[in-house]
């Protein structure tokens, strides 16, 4: 017998003791609020800045401005971009000419792996979504936007559509069904890279990002 | 470099341990520092008494629910892990669990095994065996990092590195990382690891990982954490190899919010961590990074016997919170390093028995005033104290021939049964309780000054020299 069947065999040897399903929807419906695009966005705003998060409102018309001027602060002139989206194309179209080396992450990482490490100071990223209960961005990294854009690089800039934040995690995943369509790797970020593990004393860029920057994109006004 | 392995009972030399602890003040601050630290941020929380109590009902429902579906859903994660390209692999002991890793491992001809934070991966002494077998094993989540540089064990199963100051750790890593000058800055500190790690996370063949949740229905792993280490260990070495105890399962994907909810407002007093990380495959056909290879580990490890009974079978629904330690008077005052277990404090008195036997473990149990407060803090309602007082009777009560557990009856003692039938006896029959009262406030100056572990730090008890009986009928 194998090791599995040693082990189901004792699981199910074991008394049956089935107990009833619990009501998620339920709890969710009696205790967490359901907000407007406005509360939403202060909400997630107020979550995700006090984890350390810089928050920007944008424009489709102001945005790169304030992308280039986020990168000049910290005298960053090198940003991985995703070739193929909205976003990246923009980015190639206007920032080469203004000084920003601008590498896209065409190219499988073993090719690249430590230019990659080394030599990236920053990744900009969309967001698929957001938590307003928490001030979560949800990303799911793609064959265009890959899984270590937005780990790697020491900072990290994400785009966010301010009609595209959830009230709570459940109403995200129920909203999307994501039960039927999980990719590679789905991820929830809630702030930079931090630790407390030096004598509960919080830091900040421990692994990932030392900085999250949000680019929230809302209507012009 | 990696601490020894548990070769020891653990209950032996609790005392001697303990008392360390407490005769040691740094120490001492160092934990009622870190456990009030912890304590208000999980307050602050949880500012609705209403909805934590009903929050924690629905975490302690959804925890239920999925254990009384245990081996339907063990087979159901098995298969949709496997339909989405995740090998998984089954192990009854810390051996198997060992000897599948390293297979993985030697069959990629691998040099390094980066490791995010993963207490099942302490449970089987992982490091230990990778070393005896050639393959480095780092730890990368800061804490166990520093751990594993002193060369010792995490006395905390969310901060490994509790017990340290920063001065310590300064020093430490002046003494052992090339290159680096002595700063007590903890931010200069953090860099210093980061630095060192990143080099690692570049150049490692295999990223091993802990699982907090599995969710059979989609067959994903969720990862909890702050640092990035666990999606460092997770995406960018070839191969990941995750491992989870087999209790760590959910059926939907609905169950995973609340119970992420309750962990992380619990463990660190956070909304939620800065990541939640949902694997659900390798890398596929133009995915440009991840792991070509994900293998998952699932481990009994005694596992099994808790839940073979009904009572026990409640200490898998722990979702390693933490909560419980750091509200415990008693880990509070010896820290985790005094229990000898893998798992410490509450949760770690009752779940190390299942898996290293109650003759290692027995005296253990008896380590807890009962003051019930890890009951009340957990997140999924575990019945901690009632859960020692049953493990208690197990160790200590006579070996019989159906035990519920391996060891049981390992502290019977027959004099301890006698003098307590014998006080049975006495105070349950009021003539014999009479004339024994009476014996004993006559004979009082009888009783020894020195009276066994109570006199170390107490003074002596003693029988009044009047009974109560006597007082009440003086009155009259």
């Amino acid at each position: 017998m194998s090791a599995r069947d040693r082990i189901l065999a004792k699981l199910k040897a074991a008394p049956n003791l089935p107990k009833p399903e619990p009501d998620v929807a339920a709890w969710f419906a009696g205790h967490r609020p359901v907000e407007n695009t406005a509360e939403k966005v202060a909400r997630f705003r107020k979550h995700i800045e006090f984890a350390h998060a810089e928050f920007h409102a944008v424009t489709p018309a102001t945005w790169l401005a304030k992308l280039r001027e986020v990168l000049a602060a910290r005298q960053i002139d090198k940003l991985l971009v995703a070739e193929g989206t909205p976003h990246g194309t923009a980015a190639l179209d206007e920032l080469p000419r203004l000084g920003v080396e601008c590498p896209t992450y065409d190219l499988p990482i073993e090719a690249w792996k430590t230019e990659m490490f080394r030599d990236t100071p920053a990744g900009l990223t969309a967001a698929r979504a957001a938590i307003a209960e928490t001030g979560t961005l949800i990303l799911w990294p793609d064959t265009k936007e890959p899984r270590l854009m937005s780990l790697v690089p020491p900072v990290h800039i994400v785009l966010l559509d301010s009609t595209r934040i959830y009230n709570t995690f459940y109403e995200a995943t129920q909203a999307e069904g994501w039960k039927d369509n999980l990719p590679t790797n789905a991820l929830l970020i809630s702030g930079p890279s931090k630790t407390a593990d030096i004598q509960v004393t919080l830091a900040y860029g421990a692994h990932g990002p030392k900085e999250l920057i949000v680019l929230l994109m809302g209507d012009e006004q | 470099m990696n601490a020894q392995p548990i070769h020891f009972k653990p209950s032996e030399g609790f005392r001697a341990r303990s008392k360390a602890v407490v005769d040691n003040p740094f120490l001492r601050q160092s934990f009622r520092g870190a456990m009030d630290f912890l304590m208000t941020k999980r307050a602050g929380l949880f500012p609705d008494p209403e909805e934590l109590e009903s929050l924690r009902t629905l975490g302690e429902q959804i925890r239920q629910y999925n254990l009384g579906k245990l081996p339907e859903l063990l087979v159901r994660l098995e298969e949709n892990l496997t339909k989405n390209g995740i090998q998984v692999h089954w192990a009854e002991t810390p051996d198997e669990a060992n000897e599948i890793i390293l297979g993985i491992c030697k069959k990629h001809s691998a040099k390094l095994m980066v490791k995010g934070k993963s207490m099942v991966s302490e449970e089987i002494e992982l490091n230990h065996a990778a070393e005896a077998a050639g393959i480095g094993a780092l730890e990368s989540d800061m804490g166990e990092y520093i751990v594993q540089l002193a060369g010792e064990k995490p006395s905390h199963i969310i901060m490994p590195a509790i017990h340290k100051t920063k001065e310590e750790i300064a020093k430490l890593f002046h003494d052992n990382v090339p290159g680096v000058e002595y700063t007590d800055n903890v931010d200069a500190l953090i860099q210093i690891g980061r630095k060192v790690l990143r080099e690692k996370f570049l150049e490692a063949d295999i990223g091993l990982s802990g699982v907090n949740f599995a969710v059979a229905e989609t067959g994903t792993l969720c990862l909890v954490e702050n640092e990035g280490n666990g999606r460092m260990c997770t995406t960018s070495p070839p191969v990941h190899i995750a491992i989870t105890g087999i209790e760590k399962i959910v059926e939907k994907l609905e169950h995973v919010p609340p119970l992420l909810s309750l962990l992380t407002r619990s463990a660190t007093g956070q909304n939620i961590s800065t990541y939640f990380n949902m694997i659900s495959s390798p890398r596929k056909a133009g995915e440009k990074d991840g792991p070509g290879e994900v293998h998952l580990v699932l481990l009994d490890n005694g596992r099994s016997q808790a839940y073979a009974d009904e009572q026990l079978r409640k200490t898998l629904q722990c979702i390693r919170c933490g909560a419980c330690m750091n509200h415990c008077p008693v880990y509070t005052r010896i820290g985790g390093h005094a229990y000898g277990t893998t798992y410490p404090g509450p949760i770690g008195k009752i779940v190390s028995p299942h898996m290293l036997g109650l003759e290692a473990t027995a005296g253990l149990t008896t380590a807890s005033s009962l003051c019930g407060a890890c009951g009340e803090v957990c997140p999924v309602k575990i019945p901690i104290p009632e859960l020692l007082i049953r493990l208690r009777e197990e160790a200590f009560s006579e070996p019989h021939a159906a035990p519920a557990m391996r060891g049981q009856g390992a502290g019977h003692n027959g004099l301890t049964s006698s003098i307590w039938r014998a006080w049975g006896a006495i105070y349950g029959s009021p003539t014999l309780y009479r004339g024994f009262s009476w014996l004993a406030s006559r004979f009082r100056w009888l009783t020894p000054r020195r009276q066994a572990g109570w006199t170390s730090v107490r003074t002596p008890i003693q029988p009044a020299p009047k009974r109560l009986r006597d007082l009440i009928k003086e009155r009259n």
